[in-house]
């Protein structure tokens, strides 16, 4: 292997990228105009800004969910904090109709922005919930978060009166139906989420003291850092990232469902954030990792779709690619396959 | 519990969280019988252990993964594969219920005993292990059917209508419900008596320190995991005689209320510290919450849910006191 090659198959990005360059080609010899991008009506139309568009909300939690596991937590409550922000801004925006000059039209409850914010704000408030329980009173994050998990739907379904509330008010659907330079807007906001994100990582110490805390978080408290604190923040974070997620949704299917808004959206998450090659183990971590996990996710999903077989097989698919990836990740499923590799090479074709 | 705790000066601190689910019990049970008419009747009491049944059976193969400090979170998915291969073998292969129900039970074992190896083997992490589990086994249900398959066959209705009488005609329970009985006695003797209960205790107290003692720690594992698997697939066959039905969306969340379960009985998460009597008294409190809120009326289904998360909240937060105490 000449060493450039080399350098690149050691980029810890090296393995999500080709996984994903994969499906894709998968997918496109299923589907003949899987690449064709078409500009109409001043937006890109095709498969492929579809998938940048679906995978928006994914990637969205699976950034928050990325810097919870990176500290050693986990966060299993984000399925339900994205129905309980869908629902807020559902109730508070809903839509009422008034007739003006003769025109019907339907207009917000409360003004949006104030809208956006309160279910921004609920969210972050289970996620300070979620991270008092972690760091403060010290559960395990899996536990500290199924209370949230179990009684967030129940939360939701509260707010929603047992209901699904639609959303008749138009300037709300942009975010998650609307165009900006021709892509999707919920492609920027992912994108400004992680922008951010790096920034803050990169440019900041913040980073390093999240990684120092996945590493050891007795080590990283004796160091000085503000260990607690952090851990809080990060929760608070994941809960945001969740409400940001909750918005784009709900706008995008034009209502809230507390009992089914963000289903099973914690365990995709957490799969994007493995499928990135952050180790569950807390520590080192990737936040574009996790963005290639969304998109690899979503495009398995359209993959599924356009094969033709019903979409309930994904989960098999989902099952087998679990599988492969946590065995790859096992150094000592890589030292079986390894003896395994050189017992089997006396007997083959010698070159 | 009755005597011998009250010529003793003190509590054994171990039986804290257990006797503090009974009490709760108790408590909900008491304030249920003051509060409505016809709610402090037997049939009431036995319904619980009828309608909760696989949770039960559930709840002793959940108590054992996690008293080992492991986690499973594939049993509502197993659960919903038994009801859908059960009812498919039944219905559209024509199998006994003397046929399909021994082989469902060893599909289900099978199941656990790969989970638990893959964890042992190759040292992953079992939560993530029985989230693949778990897909696996929902995405198979739909390999299956994706609708609904009822099942009309005269061997499982016949089973499903048994009512065994309990003093006289005023209370029965069913098949399942016994079932569960013989599930949580099985449990409770295999943890206090025999060397692999003590074995898992061992393991979930401090892992490295029972591989040092010379514990078979890889096999118990493994045994932990066949056995939830074994318990998934009981519950499932129980289940598919409560619904008379295979569906790919059985019992989906079941392992969620399985956990809240073990937890509310008394059993550390950590591993290590809990009891299987402690287990049958969390599934008794939550079926009690749900039978409160039924006969109330006037509070909608999902006060459950935040009921339960409530109670998870205030007894994850009994045991980190629990914890801190006795460090």
């Amino acid at each position: 292997m000449p060493p450039a090659l080399r350098t690149l198959a050691q980029h810890r990005l090296f393995w999500p990228a080709v996984t994903l360059v994969l499906v894709l080609v998968v997918n496109a010899t299923f589907n003949t105009g899987f690449w064709q991008l078409q500009w109409r009506d001043g937006h890109l139309y095709g498969s492929l800004i579809d998938i940048l568009n679906r995978a928006a909300p994914l990637a969205v939690v699976a950034l928050g969910m990325t810097l919870v596991i990176a500290t050693r937590g986990i966060d299993i409550s984000v399925g339900a904090v994205v129905a309980i922000a869908a629902a807020t801004a559902a109730l508070l925006i809903g839509g009422d109709l008034v007739v003006k000059n003769g025109v019907q039209s339907y207009v917000s409850r409360t003004p949006m922005g104030l809208a956006i914010v309160a279910a921004l704000a609920v969210s972050a408030l289970c996620g300070l919930w979620n991270g008092l329980l972690v760091a403060k009173v010290g559960m395990q994050p899996i536990i500290a978060t199924l209370i949230l998990m179990v009684a967030g739907r129940g939360v939701a379904q509260l707010i929603t009166n047992g209901q699904i509330i639609t959303v008749y008010y138009a300037p709300y659907f942009f975010i998650g139906n609307g165009f900006l330079l021709g892509l999707p807007f919920a492609v920027f906001i992912a994108a400004a989420v992680w922008l951010a994100l790096h920034l803050l990582m990169t440019r900041t110490a913040l980073g390093l003291f999240i990684q120092a805390i996945g590493i050891n978080p007795a080590a990283a408290r004796l160091a000085g850092l503000p260990e607690r604190l952090i851990t809080v923040c990060v929760y608070v974070f994941c809960g945001f990232a969740a409400g940001v997620a909750g918005l784009i949704v709900s706008s995008n299917v034009k209502s809230a469902d507390g009992n089914n808004a963000g289903l099973l959206l914690e365990l995709d998450a957490i799969l994007a954030v493995t499928l990135g090659g952050t180790l569950l183990t807390g520590g080192r971590f990737s936040l574009a990792g996790s963005v290639l996990g969304a998109l690899i996710i979503q495009t398995l999903t359209s993959t599924i779709y356009s094969i033709g077989v019903p979409p309930e097989i994904n989960l098999v698919v989902k099952a087998a690619v679990v599988f492969v990836v946590m065995l790859l990740q096992s150094a000592e499923f890589r030292a079986a396959l390894g003896v395994w590799v050189r017992r089997r090479a006396p007997d083959g074709v010698t070159p | 519990m009755s005597a011998a705790w009250l010529t003793r000066p003190r509590i054994d601190a171990r039986h804290v969280p257990v006797l503090g689910a009974v009490a709760v019990f108790v408590a909900t049970s008491a304030f249920g019988s003051l509060a409505y008419n016809g709610f402090f009747s037997p049939q009431v009491f036995l319904n619980l252990l009828i309608d909760n049944a696989f949770l039960a059976i559930v709840g002793v193969g959940m108590t054992f993964v996690i008293l080992s400090g492991g986690i499973d979170l594939s049993v509502g998915a197993v659960i919903a594969l038994t009801t859908m291969v059960s009812a498919a073998l039944v219905e559209q292969h024509h199998w006994s219920a003397a046929g399909a129900i021994p082989l469902v039970l060893v599909m289900g074992t099978a199941f656990g005993t790969l989970m638990g190896w893959l964890i042992t083997r190759f040292r992953l992490q079992p939560f993530i292990v029985t989230l693949a589990g778990m897909f696996l086994a929902r995405g198979l249900c739909y390999l299956i059917s994706i609708d609904s398959i009822s099942i009309t066959d005269a061997g499982y209705t016949a089973i499903a209508q048994t009512r065994l009488p309990l003093w006289g005609d005023s209370a029965s329970i069913t098949v399942g419900a016994l079932l569960a009985l013989v599930m949580m006695a099985i449990g409770i003797l295999l943890a206090h008596g025999t060397q692999f209960g003590r074995t898992v205790y061992a393991i979930g107290g401090n892992e490295a320190s029972a591989v040092l003692m010379g514990l078979p720690v890889a096999r118990t594992t493994v045994l932990v995991y066949t056995f939830s698997g074994f318990c998934s697939a009981l519950a499932g066959v129980v289940f598919t005689f409560y619904m008379l039905s295979g569906y790919g969306l059985h019992a989906v969340g079941l392992e969620l209320d399985a956990i809240a379960a073990v937890v509310i009985g008394g059993t550390l998460l950590s591993g290590g510290v809990g009891t299987v009597i402690g287990t049958l008294f969390g599934v008794l409190i939550l079926g009690v919450i749900q039978t409160l809120i039924s006969f109330d009326g006037s509070l909608s289904s999902w006060w459950t849910r935040i009921a339960i998360g409530a109670l998870l909240f205030v007894s994850c937060l009994l045991q980190r006191l629990f914890e801190a105490r006795r460090s």
